[in-house]
């Protein structure tokens, strides 16, 4: 069987990890390094659970391969805040009741923090947009929707 | 599910990303974004038992555009690249227009534009759009290059004229001719999703306001892009009348379209789709072609 060493960046932290071919990214994170926030839901990128931060852009971690990942920079949920000191968009995800089961919750905090980053003062319609590809099947969105709104005043109360 | 074992190879270089796909035929896949071959993997629809990754190759990815009012899209090129790009807008805003339309945001940022071409998948917009723009692909391979035309390219349900050792290297989009119009139409049950039908129009008027042609194209509609030449001829020389424009629309939705039945939708629902779609599409299309938006 063919294996890669392989160096990948992940919350700031360097791991090297040999790795077989046909290892998901998504599972990569999960199983190599135990960082299980990364949820893992179709496998086939219509979910966005398993959404991540690829050098800087959210993309589907289950449709990459952890070979592809070598000397790139990975930010998880897990790099964005911690349980003492949370992100702004996860203050506000908690605030606004952004979340019930949480399952989809990772990857729409991954793709709701470089959207606004891209777009820091975003109107509902664009809101809507940004998180088109992420499901969640408790919330209807309205929560969600007001939780980017409230993550967006927090984040430009920080500047 | 995850995917079955392969041989995974990521060459720097096209040269060497052609000696492999040379040496391993069709047991071997090419990887760009991966956005549709990966879920298939993961499925086990497909199982490669090589992949050559190209992303590491250099080059690939570029928005060039031509003295005679081309563009040239690099087949690496990620579908965000296309949608946030000023050139593009200008030289194809058809193309530019539909990125937005295409898969997520997350998806967009992997997903490329020759990845989505070479895929083949009828319900995709780009293979539906480089056919009614009349585009053109290079081919490479170790025995050279050539070029084939979107129209000749597609040939069925994920089966291009692509040979097994070559590589779809650029995309090359014409410019539209003068007082010329363009629209897409779609319909889907959720934002992004697959359309259940879809409709790209191209037209262009003469100097007296006639349509001097057209170009129709359904997605989701067949085994492949479907081209509605009988519809977009009886067009020309017309007189662009909400009556000639109804008249286009029904018959292209009746004779030149070959839609699924499906628990998505029945064939019937979806050819009735075809016909407003196809409408609204022309319509707008000789609007803009006119100068109003």
């Amino acid at each position: 069987m063919q294996t890669f060493q392989r160096s990948v960046t992940v919350n700031g932290e360097r791991f090297e990890r040999t790795v077989e071919p046909r290892l998901l990214l998504s599972d990569f994170l999960r199983h190599e390094l135990g960082l299980t926030g990364t949820h893992v839901g179709c496998e086939h990128g219509i979910c966005g659970a398993c959404s991540v931060l690829f050098d800087g852009q959210p993309a589907r971690s289950c449709l990459m391969f952890a070979a592809q990942a070598h000397e790139h920079e990975i930010v998880t949920v897990e790099g964005l805040g911690t349980i003492e000191n949370l992100h702004p968009v996860q203050q506000a995800f908690r605030e606004a009741h952004g979340l019930q089961c949480g399952f989809c919750t990772p990857g729409i905090l991954t793709t709701v923090t470089a959207f606004l980053e891209r777009n820091p003062n975003p109107d509902e319609n664009e809101i809507r947009e940004a998180i088109s590809g992420n499901l969640c099947r408790c919330t209807g969105y309205q929560h969600i929707v007001d939780a980017v709104k409230l993550a967006a005043k927090k984040l430009q109360a920080q500047e | 599910m995850k995917p079955a074992p392969f041989e995974y190879y990521a060459p720097a270089t096209m040269d060497e990303a052609l000696a492999l796909l040379a040496e391993h035929g069709y047991e071997a896949k090419a990887l760009a974004g991966g956005q549709s071959l990966i879920p298939m993997m993961n499925f086990r629809l497909v199982q490669p038992s090589v992949l050559v990754d190209l992303n590491n190759i250099g080059g690939l990815a570029h928005i060039t555009p031509g003295a005679d009012g081309s563009l040239r899209i690099g087949a690496l090129t990620r579908h965000n690249q296309v949608e946030t790009s000023a050139v593009a807008e200008q030289y194809a805003p058809l193309i530019h227009f539909a990125m937005q339309k295409i898969a997520y945001p997350a998806v967009r940022t992997r997903g490329t534009f020759g990845g989505s071409l070479a895929h083949a998948d009828p319900s995709a917009e780009l293979p539906a759009l480089c056919t009614a723009l009349n585009g053109r692909f290079r081919l490479v391979s170790g025995r050279g290059e050539r070029w084939v035309s979107a129209d000749e390219f597609f040939i069925s349900l994920f089966t291009t004229a692509l040979e097994p050792d070559e590589l779809l290297a650029e995309a090359e989009i014409p410019a539209m001719p003068p007082r010329s119009g363009w629209s897409l139409m779609e319909t889907a049950r959720r934002p992004h999703d697959f359309a259940l039908m879809g409709v790209a129009a191209v037209v262009a008027l003469d100097e007296q306001g006639r349509c001097a042609d057209a170009r129709i194209v359904f997605l989701s509609a067949g085994e492949k892009p479907m081209s509605a030449q009988k519809a977009a001829e009886a067009l020309r020389g017309q007189s662009p009348s909400a009556e000639a424009i109804r008249a286009a629309a029904e018959s292209a939705a009746a004779n030149e379209i070959d839609p699924a039945d499906d628990i998505h939708g029945t064939a019937k629902f979806r050819r009735h789709l075809a016909n407003v779609l196809c409408r609204r599409a022309l319509e707008q299309a000789f609007q803009r072609a006119a100068g109003k938006k």
